[in-house]
């Protein structure tokens, strides 16, 4: 549970109100559910159901919001991910039948009326106290019109309201007090409790949330082995058409020297400068290659040197702050230098940035990194400047990835991976 | 002039060594770790060191950290810091003391053995050899400094040159020009740049690594 700010007194009666009149059309759906299944074999139902499933899903969904706005008790949504419903009638039909598997859809129906029978009780309990303790306030002074017009009642169960004036009518606001004590006193638990009840109802159970791992982690690891069988062919790629054919050449160039040496020295010098110069070239290729597979630095010194090296190479100034006791796990640290790297250079690239700011801490069980530019903003997941490529991987991780880029910037990318840290590796120095 | 090289690889350490001595160095010790390196440097006092980044036990900047550390130590220690790759981070911190006999090259320019052992001579001497790769990058991270961009492509190339550590003598010989017309691009360059001008050659390839590292 999430503490949140303490609300007015007067505000927890009210809300408890604002929840109870959601009741109504709460039980109204229920009604609706029923029907539409029940017509489903009519045909009509086919068309309906799809319409009350997703009302009933809005509506719950705003308890679960209220629930966690105001009492801090956070509800995830259990829905299954459905894919889009076929063409023509057995398309829908088959979404309908989709819909009433998701055991989501059977629980929501159950809160439509469970929920109005105890969650409105719970609702209103503070409010209806409030206005039982005005009643205690006000009566004694409406007494003599109220008895003469025949009114009879048990104040609180104690107080004979008939006759004369007497004693028990001065003692009537006194328990009107203690009512209205007790109402504002509640308010803030019974709105607690109402969530709570909220959350038995509307919350994904253990086995739901476990469903939805598994999908999560399925989907996760089939971009993760289709991203890494992309880089393992691109390897492939630039090891057979740079340094291996490099190597060649210069295994046929070193045959020919061996045969000119005799003939025609002065050739056999130069082809000999041309391989050495082969052989240079064929080291900064496998350099690169290597650079691109996992940098040097980075398994030398870890994410804040690897990160403070990009940014020297960096044609933009770029301010590195890094805030880490210890070293995240290799894949976590590999695949944050490379989010880095790709939005650096976004930012030179895309953004036409001046300035870079990067800043690198483990708050909270989590690696938060956080990168900004005063570029021309505008970028977005979805637009495929790499921050797609940049989501799915950390995403591997369970991090996520949330960018802020209005048209005209700043650009703010925040990152954060769950992770340990683990005390450097030391140096013997 | 005596050598304590550091490599871990068997045949690049053989070949080191012959390399070396055929241009009439000696080697005092040839280590294949860190914490002999450093017994080594301590022990012996060479003339230059010759350290491979990447060593055991750990296998990650080893060489580098033993190499700053003996610096530390041994100060003035002439180092020449050979590696697969060279970064711009590393630099800095073999630069960081600012008192030059500093050398990072990377492994591959050991194919040319003229310039590479000039490179050797250099840093015991107390020069600087930074590799062309290093500098060129240090160039681009710098290629919106207002004042580089009022340096002429000719003067530009003669501070890339500086900056590896080359003197005016061997500038000239790599442009093919007189060393007269050399120096009247460094001191160009220096007043462009607003650098106190420099006859020394070591103090000059410092303060001009400091202007494009800061």
């Amino acid at each position: 549970m999430k503490r949140v700010a303490s609300p007015a007194l007067w505000q927890p009666p009210l809300r408890g109100l604002v929840l109870a009149a959601q009741k109504v059309p709460q039980a109204a759906l229920f009604a609706l559910m029923v029907f539409s299944t029940a017509s489903l074999g009519l045909g009509a139902g086919v068309l309906l159901l799809p319409v009350v499933v997703a009302a009933v899903r809005k509506l719950a969904n705003r308890s679960r919001r209220l629930a966690h706005d105001w009492s801090g008790v956070t509800i995830a949504q259990p829905y299954r991910e459905l894919p889009e419903p076929g063409p023509g009638l057995a398309g829908r039909w088959g979404h309908c039948l989709r819909l009433l598997q998701d055991p989501a859809t059977l629980r929501d129906t159950l809160w439509t009326i469970v929920d109005p029978v105890i969650g409105t009780v719970l609702a209103l309990l503070p409010a209806a106290l409030l206005v039982y303790g005005l009643e205690g306030l006000v009566l004694p002074f409406l007494w003599d019109t109220l008895v003469s017009a025949g009114y009879h009642d048990h104040y609180a169960g104690l107080i004979d309201v008939s006759g004369e004036r007497g004693v028990r009518t001065w003692l009537m606001p006194l328990f009107g007090l203690g009512f209205i004590w007790l109402g504002l006193r509640t308010g803030p638990l019974l709105l607690i409790a109402h969530a709570c009840f909220t959350r038995k109802l509307l919350g994904p159970r253990i086995g739901d949330e476990l469903t939805a791992r598994v999908g999560h982690l399925t989907r996760t690891r089939g971009a993760v082995v289709d991203s890494q069988a992309a880089e393992l062919r691109r390897i492939e790629r630039d090891l057979h058409d740079g340094a291996q054919a490099r190597l060649v050449a210069m295994g046929m160039n070193l045959d020919a020297v061996g045969q000119l040496l005799d003939t025609n020295p002065e050739a056999a010098r130069a082809l000999l400068l041309e391989t050495r110069e082969s052989s240079s070239k064929a080291l900064g290729e496998l350099r690169d290659l290597v650079r691109g597979i996992h940098p040097p630095v980075l398994s030398d010194r870890g994410l804040g040197d690897a990160v403070r090296a990009l940014a020297l190479d960096s044609p933009l100034p770029v301010d590195v702050a890094v805030d880490l006791p210890g070293r995240p796990d290799a894949p976590v640290e590999s695949a944050a230098y490379f989010a880095v790297s790709e939005l650096l250079t976004n930012a030179a690239k895309h953004a036409r940035a001046d300035r870079v700011w990067i800043d690198i801490r483990h708050e909270r069980e989590a690696l938060r990194i956080s990168v900004g530019d005063d570029g021309c903003g505008g970028a977005t997941v979805a637009a495929g400047t790499g921050l797609g490529g940049i989501e799915s991987r950390i995403a591997a991780f369970d991090g996520v990835l949330s960018v802020n880029s209005p048209q005209g910037g700043p650009t703010m990318t925040t990152m954060e991976i769950p992770c340990a840290l683990f005390s450097p590796k030391t140096s013997s120095f | 002039m005596r050598i304590v090289l550091a490599e871990d690889l068997f045949l690049l350490r053989e070949g080191l060594v012959r390399l070396l001595t055929a241009h009439g160095f000696e080697i005092a010790a040839a280590v294949d770790n860190g914490p002999e390196l450093l017994d080594a440097l301590v022990e012996h006092r060479p003339d230059v060191a010759l350290v491979d980044v990447r060593l055991p036990p750990t296998f990650t900047d080893e060489g580098l950290r033993a190499a700053i550390e003996a610096r530390r130590r041994i100060p003035g220690l002439p180092v020449l810091v050979l590696s697969q790759y060279v970064e711009q981070l590393y630099a800095r911190e073999l630069l960081a003391d600012g008192t030059g006999g500093v050398g990072y090259l990377l492994k591959d320019r050991v194919f040319d053995s003229g310039r590479f052992v000039d490179a050797v001579r250099r840093v015991a001497a107390g020069g600087s050899a930074m590799d062309p790769e290093v500098v060129a990058k240090l160039l681009r991270g710098n290629a919106r400094d207002e004042p580089l961009t009022r340096l002429t492509p000719r003067e530009y190339e003669v501070l890339g040159l500086v900056a590896e550590g080359r003197s005016n003598a061997a500038i000239a010989g790599r442009l093919g020009v007189s060393e007269k017309v050399v120096t009247k691009h460094t001191s160009s360059v220096f007043t462009k740049l607003g650098l106190a001008p420099s006859d020394d050659d070591n103090r000059r390839v410092l303060a001009v690594l400091a202007y494009l590292n800061s």
